[in-house]
């Protein structure tokens, strides 16, 4: 709550403003499944990598979103965007 | 052991593979811009340019030899020596999406570990040109320590250089590393290959305007499940607009070869059989034709533009509800074609449970086959009038069938997600091609192979169960007074069928066609044609007599619950046998057609009997 604010605190994939490119800081496994985490992974998420909010499905904010994961873009469900935890480009 | 080389094709979902491999060996397999349009391998040949031959195969795109999905199942098999009939690969071509090298380049590292001869194709080097991104591929074979050669594989740019560098690669031996495959660990393999990817980046500039454009509207929370349905709606809307005036042309068509035949040949049992059963039979089916390729050319164009990921984005609640992910709706969609390709898409579902469900509820979605079939009854017994302006009473029930079978599949899906397969969902993670503007060449060659598809099964299976239909409605002869179509071999079959149907309002003509009509679904058509032609043998053959007559001996209840039949029965042997090939086994294709023929008989009731009490 007092992070000084040079220092972003990361926030979920799914909460982060569109556009607004990031890192990722953290990633919880614990959340997904153990396929969901692979396939995560083969699509190149992984802690230091560049990711940004494109798009948000669904009229009241349940369907998947839309990320661009370095360069490739891809569609997750929001509670697999919400384990991804981003550091907002300063 | 002088084999020509086997040599396979390999790399990430949607990197150009089947583009590669028919512009390398001539071959026309499917090609589209979305992960998984390719599901089972392909096997082609090629030449060196020193003329040695190379058997080519083209295998399902995958993210690593740890496969998620039983597509992915097939080139981790292939390239471990697995297959069953296949051997191990002499070479490999590792295909690589340009505009996105860091990704595609860790599974080329997991590729390389396995010590197999390799060149990897730079592929898509145009696209990565239009994003402002500029490779250096010496830099990269470099690195990576194998051959690499630029290529774009629909101009067909690169191919020489491939076929060169293949050939000296595979004058080295090689052999299989024990244990080879999963002994790098992804996020090691990962780091790596950024690494790579940012060292043979020449220079990069902002990109993929387009695609975010275009995907701002189609994927906005309020606009794009509105577009996604104004699509639907004008797909199967121009089904029927657009095919009319080519429906009248091959109808002319037919009338004409009808009246030539019966010219030429004398009275009797041949011209008979060739005018009454097999040129009216055929032709009643082959008339579709327009219809058929105007549906294929929209399911054509969306998979080419890489629309349809965002079709199952947006799906993806929807089909969450019911217990199935938005993957399956591209398996689903393409199903309105036919089902038969339907099933073999769900081989890129990842969970079982998942794909079997998909499969049992594939046949719900109102394949090609019915258009016939829905198109005469409504034509004959629908009034024509008009519902609001614009939209009229027969085009709405039209639409009401292909709803009906889509809200059907969905009951389906909950109902059987709660109990025979019953488990956890798939989830849903897919990647998003870049758009593309769809190649009229595939699009047309695409429509091409379909129309040979129909017309070769009219000239086969639909011509044989009519040619059968005829003879069996034709002998033996009715004595005077008695009706050909009860008298008659193929009669009689009926009314022993006739008993179970009736309760749920069918005549004798259905019981007759419901027969053929498992053959081929359009079989039906033919059959009340054939019905007709021999009760009346003096009228002419066409459409309109199956529709006066079916005006004369049909009521509006026996319609509908007609129709409504069609919707649900798996009246489909082909459907059948790919059930049975891709769940391994009698067990669910006998349940799907238990399951199916038991909606189908309680829905055609229902519907016969309100519409008696509603006094329709």
């Amino acid at each position: 709550m007092n992070a000084p604010a040079a220092i972003p605190v990361p926030v979920p994939l799914a909460s982060l403003p569109r556009h607004k490119p990031g890192s990722v800081a953290m990633v919880d496994w614990s959340k997904l499944s153990e396929p969901e985490g692979r396939r995560l992974r083969e699509l190149g998420l992984d802690e230091g990598v560049e990711v940004e909010l494109l798009h948000k499905s669904g009229l009241l904010g349940g369907g998947p979103i839309a990320c661009r994961i370095g360069r490739m873009i891809v569609a997750l469900r929001r509670h697999v965007a919400s384990a991804i935890h981003v550091s907002p480009a300063a | 052991m002088n084999a020509a080389p086997l040599v396979a094709l390999v790399g990430n979902p949607n990197a150009g593979k089947s583009a590669l491999f028919n512009a390398l060996t001539g071959a026309r397999q499917k090609v589209g811009n979305y992960p998984g349009v390719t599901v089972e391998r392909h096997a082609g040949r090629l030449a060196l340019p020193d003329g040695r031959p190379v058997e080519l195969l083209d295998l399902p795109g995958t993210y690593s030899l740890d496969p998620s999905s039983p597509d992915e199942a097939v080139t981790r098999d292939v390239l471990f020596g697995k297959q069953e009939g296949e051997r191990l690969p002499d070479g490999i071509v590792v295909v690589v999406d340009a505009t996105n090298l860091d990704n595609h380049l860790r599974f080329t590292l997991q590729l390389a570990a396995l010590g197999l001869p390799m060149v990897v194709a730079l592929n898509m080097v145009d696209m990565a040109e239009r994003d402002g991104l500029v490779l250096d591929a010496e830099a990269l074979e470099r690195e990576l320590g194998v051959p690499v050669v630029a290529t774009v594989a629909v101009r067909k740019r690169g191919l020489d250089a491939l076929k060169e560098r293949l050939g000296e690669v595979l004058k080295a031996g090689h052999k299989l590393r024990e244990g080879a495959g999963a002994q790098h660990d992804i996020v090691v393999l990962q780091r790596r290959a950024r690494q790579i990817a940012t060292a043979v980046t020449v220079s990069e500039t902002a990109a993929r305007r387009w695609t975010h454009r275009i995907d701002a509207i189609v994927l906005h929370p309020v606009a794009g499940p509105i577009i996604l349905l104004a699509l639907m709606f004008i797909m199967f809307q121009s089904v029927f607009a657009w095919a009319e005036a080519p429906m009248g042309w091959i109808e002319g068509g037919m009338a004409w070869l009808s009246d030539t035949v019966a010219g030429a040949l004398p009275d009797g049992f041949i011209r008979d059989f060739l005018v009454q059963g097999l040129i009216a039979g055929v032709g009643a089916v082959v008339v579709f034709l327009p219809q058929i390729l105007i549906l294929f050319a929209f399911i054509l164009v969306l998979e080419a533009t890489g629309y349809m990921v965002r079709a199952a984005m947006l799906m993806d609640r929807v089909m969450a509800s019911v217990g199935l992910s938005g993957r399956a709706f591209i398996p689903l969609l393409s199903s309105f074609a036919c089902a038969v390709p339907g099933i073999m898409a769900t081989r890129t579902i990842a969970d079982e449970k998942d794909r079997l469900t998909t499969i049992l509820i594939a046949p719900l979605m109102t394949c090609s086959a019915r258009l016939p079939v829905y198109t005469i009854i409504i034509g004959s017994l629908i009034p024509e009038r008009s519902l609001l302006p614009g939209i009229g009473l027969q085009g709405f029930v039209l639409f009401a069938l292909y709803i009906l079978g889509i809200v059907g599949a969905f009951c389906a899906a909950l109902v059987l997600r709660h109990t025979v397969t019953k488990g956890a969902t798939s989830g849903f993670m897919m990647e998003m091609p870049k758009y593309q503007l769809p190649r009229i060449r595939d699009v047309l060659l695409g429509l091409w192979q379909r129309a040979e598809i129909f017309l070769k099964r009219a000239g086969t299976t639909i011509a044989a169960t009519v040619a059968i239909l005829w003879l069996l409605t034709t002998f033996p002869q009715a004595p005077a007074g008695q009706k050909q179509s009860e008298y008659s071999v193929a009669g009689r079959i009926a009314s022993g069928i006739e008993v179970v149907v009736k309760p749920i309002g069918f005549n004798h003509d259905i019981s007759l066609a419901l027969l053929p009509a498992m053959a081929a679904r359009e079989a039906a058509v033919a059959a009340i044609g054939t019905v007709y032609a021999v009760d009346n043998p003096e009228d002419a053959q066409g459409e309109a007599t199956i529709t006066e007559n079916l005006r004369k001996r049909w009521t509006l209840p026996t319609a509908l619950a007609f129709l409504m039949w069609f919707v649900f029965a798996p009246q489909c042997i082909s459907t059948i046998a790919v059930t049975r090939r891709e769940t391994n086994g009698w067990k669910w294709p006998m349940f799907m057609i238990g399951y199916l023929f038991a909606l189908a008989y309680v829905a055609a009731g229902l519907t016969y009997w309100s519409a008696v009490a509603l006094g329709l």
